[in-house]
């Protein structure tokens, strides 16, 4: 086992991998991969391009299956056997690194569907939305777009997107979230704002940042992740990981 | 991508107030409604004579449009909303076709060629001895009309379960769709099939006891067709306006999306097509005994893509917009390979190429800019005339 | 049925006719003159003919082959008042039959030509066959010992031990060896050890006929013979039925060459660009009609040039199939990149328009296009006959294709074009004209639809149809063989062609398709991508 997972009961973590890797066409996007994160923790992971951020995103999500390793969540679950949707309902949500949302639709559409609940076929005929209005108008406001409620989300800024994809997730109610560079082509109080929101849903949720911006990183004041080539680089807080030789040698070159 | 009227649960009282914020559904449902009253009354109690009788040839070619509408339908409840461009839909339409039809053959009974009680005439003629097991129970209205829902929705469910499934979708799954007819196309032009080879199924005497060939029946088909065809919108209507209506449109602009929160993008899509394959199988049920012949030409692809086009045209993602479609290129169809039979074909391919690039919301996604446009000319008009003065 | 019975016993009939009268006749026969035996023909009697014609063939006289030549083409004449044989040669100049002088009095005015009736006309050939037996030319010869095995004819076989007793040529003599077989096999008075020659003879022979013959073998030969006839009667089903794999692999191929040269065009336009071009049949159309339109061309201008017309067509057909192609990049497809499912009903309305053009200019009807002499017949080899065009169409498709692959690897466009495929906005970025690129890559992979169309013309009927039958074909082999790979359009190209031509014989040219279409329609679902799929991140994004 990995130096760094015996540190730590399995029961403790929200989301666990241990030696995971996966290869395109030789090439190694993860190489035997471990990490965890603690429930309730909010964790920064960095890296320079081609580390295997996303695909590590893409592993924990179901969209790609490893060819080994394991991927545990909450201590008990192996997601390596589920598809998408059954991760998503487990209580995982991920918000890309691309922002999308359902562009033909309201904003308070794009909430509504995300909505947690039944997700079957007929429940979704027969559906009555009641008194999770307010659920939806809570979020609005939590997200800055209760003005935009009825507009196309097709026509919001950029940034708007980017909330209201975070709103989207919010409203999953997910143990877990992913959040794949949330403050690209944000204003700086945007992205002041994004960190502020991030930080807030800490503690009740477990929230992993997908980051390039150092600046934003530092605003989320959490413990930071480095990859490099598919694995672990360095982990602590930033200031330590930015005084790391190696991490230093990987981000400026030699 | 705009002009989705997406309404919500909590907006209206009554159960059916997804209607209600549906201007084009409103008047779809008015004309069918007029339709289903004043045609039969201008068929059978107006004298020949009068210039507001409507011959029942009229009456036939109406109704065989409104299959073709409720077929349109049936295609953009899945293009239109789910982003599934099936190019195959004519073989579901065929399939309920031949279910119909082959109601039909057993009602014909010793009033065939070969006056034998029980073997529609091509068996006789093909030597053969007995009934094939596909042909049990069909002379049974109410088994017959369940085949004719049961039969495409269970090939649509089995296509639907393998494509969606392994996320066959775009261009792959038309093409496949595609294959899918041409497929069944050659499957029943095949004598041994037992559905009549090249011939078809055609000869029909009777519909539950009423001689189909009568004015009187001609006309009820046509009413119940209009009254089928107002029935599958509203249904339409209401799958598209629930919750289940927005996860289609979420699919189709974002699957993956769609499936990260917790959507079995599959499920829906299945559902879906099943429901809209049982669509087409009504329409081709209520379009052979109006049109007296079910052969296996119904299934050529081109027929199929052709479907496409009433749906383009009309503009997509609407519903009435489909039904207008339907109607104005049939209609068309029928002026010109009468009038100008050589200049079809050029017209339709040109519609194909025309609509697509300048019209991708069709005629009913166009009609607020026409309109726009209307109303500016008429004010840019009046000063002149107002200086003319 | 019952006709079939009724002529097998007509013909017993009438051989044992035949050898009734060779054996009356015979005696008088040899020690008349050849004059004599002519005196048959003149009776007008079909059962004095055929003697004649025995008494002829069994002469050995020089002028037998002539005369009995002129029989079969009713160039024999006879009077009936002076009893004297006549026969005219092909420029109408009448010579005596029995000296071969020509004739210079005045002819009898009551001359007739020689009746035949089909009996006649088929014991006339076997005749001619014996005749030939001993012809100088080893083909003729050969020829002749085949004739005699169709025709199992029992009367020429001292004929035939005759030419087989001098013959030296092996091939000849294996021939002979054959016919005779075919005589002796299932005659009754067969010796066990002729019987057993027979067998080898026809064993090494070892084709349908052969297999036909060992089954006549009568039943009450010995136990030897009988177990030889059994495991010559395996050892050529066993051969023959590797021949027909093999003749099943060869219409395969020739099917595959077809769905290649109509694939490979799609796969440009498909698999590398991505754009669905429900048109591309009509591209093929458009490249049979230049066919037809250069070969009428060259037909009514320079008839002794129409075998090569080919050799205009092809480029020609290039050029007219490769600027509609451009035509339509530029008038129609350039305006819905990224909207797929757009360009293919658009493209569809466009292949509407191209049918019905060429319906009104050239009429709804089928044209034909003349195939060179060179690409007229076949050959046989081992036990299947191989059509000359079905050949030159494979030859033609590995041109094309090598061609292809090297355009695509070892040009500058081949480059350009790749480099689009693979990141377009890289490539626009490093100055390469995307536009242009794509324009002449779907150019390039109509153009090469207009060739499938030279190549089609030739086995397929010039109709405004012709892309129709192809497109889902077409289609299936480029999704099955996996999209943006040519290599993959090739087995997918060989796969499918094969496939079908093995399931036919189980399954019928219908259930066949079917049965291939509905296992690509459950193949694409588990590989959507297709046999040879690309793979990486590229594509799971």
């Amino acid at each position: 086992m990995n130096a760094l997972l015996a540190q730590v009961d399995k029961k403790d973590t929200i989301l666990y991998l241990d030696g995971v890797s996966r290869a395109f066409d030789g090439y190694k996007a993860i190489n035997s991969l471990s990490f965890y994160v603690l429930a309730g923790e909010l964790r920064a992971i960095i890296g320079p391009n081609g580390a295997g951020k996303t695909t590590m995103m893409d592993i924990v999500t179901g969209k790609t299956k490893p060819d080994v390793g394991q991927v545990i969540f909450d201590g008990n679950v192996d997601l390596t056997k589920l598809d998408e949707a059954r991760i998503a309902n487990l209580g995982i949500g991920r918000k890309f690194q691309k922002p999308t949302v359902f562009e033909s639709h309201t904003v308070f559409d794009n909430l509504e569907l995300a909505l947690a609940g039944d997700r079957g076929v007929f429940a979704s005929l027969f559906f009555k939305l009641g008194e999770r209005k307010d659920l939806i108008e809570n979020t609005l406001e939590t997200i800055a777009l209760t003005d935009a409620r009825d507009r196309i989300a097709g026509s919001l800024s950029h940034g708007q997107k980017q909330w209201l994809e975070i709103g989207m997730l919010l409203m999953q109610e997910p143990d877990l979230l992913l959040v794949d560079e949330p403050a690209a082509g944000m204003t700086d109080a945007e992205t002041a704002a994004t960190a502020e929101l991030l930080k807030r849903i800490a503690g009740k949720r477990s929230v992993v940042v997908v980051e390039h911006d150092m600046e934003f990183v530092r605003s989320l004041e959490s413990k930071v992740t480095v990859l490099h080539e598919g694995s672990v680089l360095a982990e602590g807080s930033l200031d330590k990981v930015q005084a790391d030789e190696r991490v230093i040698e990987v981000y400026l070159g030699r | 991508m705009t002009g989705f009227s997406t309404t919500h649960p909590t907006l209206g009282k009554s159960g059916f107030a997804f209607l209600l914020t549906d201007r084009g559904g409103k008047i779809l449902l008015a004309l069918l409604l007029a339709a289903i009253i004043i045609v039969p009354i201008l068929n059978l109690a107006v004298p020949p004579s009068s210039p507001f009788h409507i011959s029942t040839f009229m009456v036939s070619l109406f109704g065989k449009y409104l299959c073709y509408a409720l077929l349109a339908l049936s295609v953009d409840l899945i293009w239109g909303f789910c982003g599934i461009l099936s190019l195959g839909h004519g073989a579901f339409f065929a399939l309920g076709g031949y279910a119909m039809g082959m109601y039909l053959m057993r009602q014909i009974g010793t009033r065939g060629v070969y006056a034998n009680p029980v073997l529609p005439d091509f068996m006789v003629f093909l030597n053969w001895k007995e009934l094939p097991w596909t042909w049990y129970g069909f002379d049974m209205f109410w088994f017959a009309m369940i085949m004719v829902l049961v039969v495409p929705g269970i090939l649509a469910f089995a296509f639907g379960w393998l494509a969606f499934r392994s996320r066959v979708t775009g261009v792959y799954l038309s093409i496949i769709t595609q294959a899918l007819t041409y497929a069944l196309l050659l499957a029943f032009f095949r004598n041994d099939m037992g559905f009549g080879g090249n011939n078809g199924l055609t000869d029909f005497k009777d519909l539950l006891g009423f001689n189909v060939q009568t004015d009187g029946m001609r006309v009820t088909l046509f009413v119940l067709t209009a009254i089928f065809l107002a029935a599958s919108y509203i249904l339409c209507r209401f799958i598209v306006s629930s919750r289940l209506g927005r996860v289609l449109i979420a699919i189709r602009d974002a699957e993956s999306r769609t499936r990260f929160l917790g959507y079995r993008v599959a499920n829906y899509q299945t559902f879906v097509f099943v429901i809209s394959a049982m669509l087409a199988g009504i329409a081709g049920a209520l379009y052979v005994p109006q049109i007296g012949i079910i052969n296996p030409s119904e299934f050529a692809p081109a027929n199929s893509i052709e479907i496409v086009i009433w749906v383009a045209i009309g503009g997509r993602g609407t519903l009435y917009g489909a039904v207008l479609g339907a109607i104005l290129v049939n209609y068309g169809k029928s002026y010109f390979t009468g009038a100008l039979p050589e200049a079809w074909l050029y017209m339709l391919g040109a519609l194909f190429v025309l609509v697509t690039i300048f019209l991708p919301k069709g005629v009913v996604g166009a009609w607020p800019t026409i309109k726009a446009r209307l109303a500016e000319r008429l004010l840019s008009s009046k000063p002149k005339l107002e200086a003319a003065e | 049925m019952a006709e079939r019975k009724a002529q097998l016993v007509r013909g017993f009939a009438s051989l044992a006719f035949v050898v009734f009268m060779m054996a009356v006749a015979a005696l008088p026969a040899l020690a008349a003159s050849f004059e004599d035996t002519l005196v048959g023909f003149t009776a007008d009697s079909f059962n004095d003919t055929a003697t004649a014609m025995s008494a002829v063939t069994e002469s050995g006289d020089p002028l037998a082959p002539q005369i009995l030549g002129a029989l079969g083409d009713g160039r024999l004449l006879f009077s009936a008042a002076t009893k004297k044989v006549y026969f005219k040669d092909s420029t109408d100049k009448l010579f005596d039959a029995a000296t071969g002088a020509a004739v210079t009095a005045v002819a009898p005015g009551d001359l007739s030509p020689v009746r035949l009736n089909n009996r006649l006309r088929g014991l006339l050939s076997a005749a001619l066959g014996s005749l030939t037996l001993m012809a100088p030319d080893v083909a003729k010869r050969i020829d002749a010992a085949e004739t005699v095995f169709k025709s199992r004819d029992i009367t020429t076989l001292p004929a035939l031990d005759k030419a087989l007793a001098q013959e030296k040529n092996a091939e000849v003599k294996e021939a002979m060896l054959e016919a005779r077989a075919a005589i002796v096999i299932g005659a009754p008075d067969t010796s066990p050890e002729h019987r057993l020659v027979a067998i080898t003879a026809l064993n090494t022979r070892g084709d349908g006929d052969a297999l036909v013959l060992l089954r006549t073998l009568p039943a009450d030969v010995p136990a030897n013979v009988k177990q030889a006839a059994a495991s010559a009667i395996s050892s050529i089903e066993y051969r023959l039925s590797i021949w027909a794999n093999v003749q099943n692999l060869w219409y395969g191929l020739s099917l595959a060459s077809v769905l290649l040269l109509a694939a490979i065009g799609l796969a440009i336009t498909f698999g590398v660009m991505g754009v669905i071009n429900m048109a591309h049949g009509e591209m093929v159309m458009l490249g049979a009609y230049t066919t037809f339109v250069i070969q009428e061309f060259f037909r009514a201008k320079f008839p002794g040039f129409t075998d090569y017309a080919l050799i205009v067509a092809t480029p020609a057909a290039f050029l007219v199939a490769g600027a509609f192609g451009i035509a339509i990049e530029r008038g129609i497809i350039r305006h819905l990149y990224g909207r797929p499912l757009e360009t293919l009903l658009a493209t569809w309305g466009l292949s509407l328009i191209l049918q019905q053009l060429v319906r009104t200019v050239f009429g709804p009807t089928n044209r034909d296009v003349g195939a060179p002499a060179w690409m007229a017949g076949a050959f046989q080899a081992g036990h299947i006959s191989i059509t000359y065009n079905r050949m030159w169409i494979i030859v033609f498709t590995i041109v094309v294709f090598a061609a292809l692959l090297a355009l695509l690897r070892y040009t500058a466009f081949g480059l350009e074009m790749r480099a689009v495929t693979q990141n377009r906005a890289m490539a626009s970025a490093m100055g390469i004209k995307t536009g242009r690129v794509d324009a002449l890559t779907f150019g390039l992979g109509s153009g090469i639809a207009g060739i499938a169309g030279v190549a089609l013309a030739h086995i397929d009927n010039v109709s405004p149809n012709l892309g129709k039958a192809y497109i889902i074909d077409s289609f299936m082999v480029v999704v099955f063989g996996g999209v943006g790979n040519l290599w993959g359009t090739l087995v997918g190209a060989l796969t499918l062609g094969v496939a079908n031509k093995f399931l036919e014989p189980f399954a019928g040219a219908v259930l066949g398709k079917i049965v291939i279409l509905v296992l690509i329609i459950l193949f694409i679902q588990k590989r959507p991508r297709g046999l040879f799929a690309l793979k990486g991140r590229a594509v799971e994004a």
